[in-house]
């Protein structure tokens, strides 16, 4: 503790006496190797008995220098680094840079491109959902929420394997579109699971959220007024569980979410409890998009149909010389970016996911700031949890939906 | 962002955001130096003077015209040719009128940008984010440790100038019993291809210096 004097050898003991409860108070180093810190996060927590009074989050142990490391490689190659971000909701990740990096070009996304986008976007959302709602009770002793859900989220994985050819680094939406059309009976593979989920929603919900034993540990847990929410830069589930009915794809639609039908659940407490309601609430809208985005979609491109962005078909390489340079120039010198700057912003299933992209007109990005919702999140800790017990510590964590990945970058 | 794209013609005088922007400007005094309109008049840029910027922050957060509830983000850009390198990007958001507002101010590896983190509690982990990449210190910050970067660090690792390689490289030390630092060795050293067409990019041909200038400044 940072309070006691060093003494040299021999010298007399101080006259006062140190207050009791300064004796009491304790440092504790939480993590980062702890399986309730949801990654490598190191907590320095000073405690009063068991109460917490002061938390200073350590991070920067998954640091990786992903920004660093786009600003020397072509805008095709920066992209798969954006599925290392968020390792949980990778489309998600890549859905910002795509949009980032069109909008520099200049470029619209032919509109099946753009509802698979929707499309894949939803099911990551349920995928995020699942995985923290499910450890999220984890934490709170709850074993069997994750037992149940991670078989969903096994189907889930493998519609990103059937269209990406990878179950977590998918690679799949592009500047310009998506890498490659839907499999043939994809469709109905996604329509038939999205039937079956309700069912499994109300087991989950069964589980949860009427269980005592949760709602005493996540009821009036980490509270967060809509002021405090807003003035530490929360967004996605945790302002909305704060009381701000705030959505991206509401009130700064991009790609076809303003030809989506859905609503912006919207908490009223901000505690622990809410945000766990408020992700429950989502996965039922995001079945709803995927409802609609496969009523509506029509067969037609997925990509710009311009060889300078995005690449021939294979067939047509092996026909057409025109094609076969194109396919090298793209994928050696990549395309330019004409000189500017944007910040893209969506909403990811943590949060507004932004990428501030300035190029200078050559073929790689000058500078990617990457914008991570749970960076500002884990930022309030102290405040969240602040006169709570360490217990209560790990489930605020957990309603946070921390991933390093983004927040290290 | 819904207003913008029902204007037909971006740049044109009625675009909310030039209004926005000049308005702003207006109640701000002296403080923006120059409103400007990116991407084809879809994002509000405004370049600030480094001094005024917490009254023009305070302005854009209290003033209920303007209202960003919210600084979004905090970055820098390095740009070593110019005499003040560092730009520093504050990101704002208003949820009440749903617009976005860029300020932008500059400043140089010596001079402070005064800190914001007395208007938006979140702008600490981004101020000392800035500092710990770019080196740039922020007057009025009280936490300005590093924040990404391991214990002990030295340098900052997104300046231009800072090679992607970096300086050191961890290893296990089988006598120390520790992971410990070395300078970094590479088999190979670091190949950085630029991929430019020599059509599009490369202006002067090796022996075609003379026709380049004369291209450049005219015929002497």
């Amino acid at each position: 503790m940072s309070g006691q004097a060093i003494l040299p050898a021999g010298a007399a003991a101080p006259e006062t006496v140190r207050p009791r409860d300064e004796a009491e108070s304790h440092t504790i180093n939480f993590g980062p190797q702890h399986p309730a810190a949801h990654g490598v996060l190191r907590l320095i927590l000073e405690m009063k008995g068991e109460v917490v009074e002061r938390a200073d989050p350590h991070i920067g142990l998954l640091h990786r220098g992903t920004e660093k490391l786009i600003e020397h490689k072509t805008y095709i190659q920066a992209l798969p680094y954006f599925d290392r971000l968020d390792y949980v909701s990778p489309m998600c990740m890549e859905h910002s840079f795509a949009l980032a990096t069109e909008r520099l070009l200049g470029i619209e996304v032919p509109e099946r491109g753009q509802y698979i986008r929707v499309l894949f976007a939803e099911l990551t959302r349920v995928l995020n959902h699942l995985l923290n709602v499910t450890t999220y009770a984890l934490d709170c002793g709850a074993i069997t929420p994750a037992l149940w859900g991670f078989e969903q989220r096994e189907t889930l994985l493998e519609f990103y394997e059937a269209v990406s050819g990878s179950h977590y680094h998918a690679n799949y939406f592009r500047p310009g579109g998506v890498a490659k059309d839907l499999p043939a009976d994809m469709e109905a593979k996604i329509a038939a699971w999205a039937k079956q989920f309700p069912a499994f929603l109300k087991d989950l919900e069964g589980l949860l959220t009427e269980n005592r034993i949760f709602k005493q540990r996540t009821v009036d847990i980490g509270i967060m007024s809509a002021e405090q929410a807003m003035e530490w830069g929360f967004s996605g589930p945790c302002l909305r569980a704060s009381g701000c009915a705030w959505d991206l794809r509401k009130s700064q639609p991009y790609d076809v979410y303003d030809r989506m039908e859905f609503d912006v659940p919207v908490g009223t407490r901000g505690d622990c409890y809410d945000r766990y309601l408020i992700r429950m609430l989502e996965m039922r809208e995001s079945l709803r998009i995927i409802d609609q985005c496969l009523k509506q979609m029509k067969p037609g491109p997925v990509k710009v149909q311009d060889n300078k962005i995005t690449p021939p078909r294979r067939g047509e390489m092996k026909r057409s010389m025109e094609a076969l340079i194109h396919h090298f120039k793209l994928y050696t010198e990549g395309y330019h970016v004409p000189a500017g700057a944007t910040y893209t912003a969506t909403e990811a299933p943590k949060g507004e996911f932004g990428v501030y992209l300035v190029a200078d007109g050559s073929n790689r990005p000058y500078r990617c700031k990457i914008r991570a919702p749970g960076y500002a999140h884990l930022q309030a800790m102290e405040v969240l949890s602040k006169g709570h017990m360490l217990a209560d510590a790990v489930a605020i964590i957990g309603s946070l939906d921390i991933v390093f990945g983004e927040i290290d970058r | 962002m819904a207003e913008n794209e029902t204007a037909v013609e971006p740049a044109a005088p009625e675009n909310p955001l030039r209004t926005l922007g000049l308005a702003i400007a207006t109640a701000a005094g002296g403080a923006v130096n120059d409103v400007e309109l990116a991407r084809g008049g879809k994002e509000l840029v405004l370049r600030a003077r480094r001094d005024a910027l917490p009254a023009l922050m305070l302005l854009l957060r209290e003033d209920p015209r303007f209202a960003c509830e919210q600084c979004v983000d905090i970055c820098g850009v390095d740009w070593p040719e110019r005499p003040e390198r560092f730009e520093i990007v504050y990101n704002l958001l208003s949820l009440a009128h749903n617009h976005r507002v860029r300020v932008i101010v500059t400043t140089d590896e010596a001079t402070p940008v005064p800190s914001v983190a007395g208007i938006w509690a979140c702008a600490t982990w981004y101020e000392r984010e800035t500092w710990d990449m770019y080196g740039v210190v922020f007057d009025g910050q009280s936490d300005l440790r590093r924040l990404l970067t391991d214990y002990g660090f030295e340098g900052h690792p997104l300046r231009k100038d800072f090679p992607l390689t970096g300086f050191v490289e961890l290893r296990y030390d089988e006598e120390l019993k520790r992971v410990a630092y070395s300078p970094v060795q590479l088999t190979q050293e670091f190949r950085n291809f630029d991929y430019m067409s020599p059509w599009e990019a490369m202006t002067t041909l090796p022996g075609d210096e003379k026709v380049h200038l004369n291209r450049l400044e005219g015929p002497a």
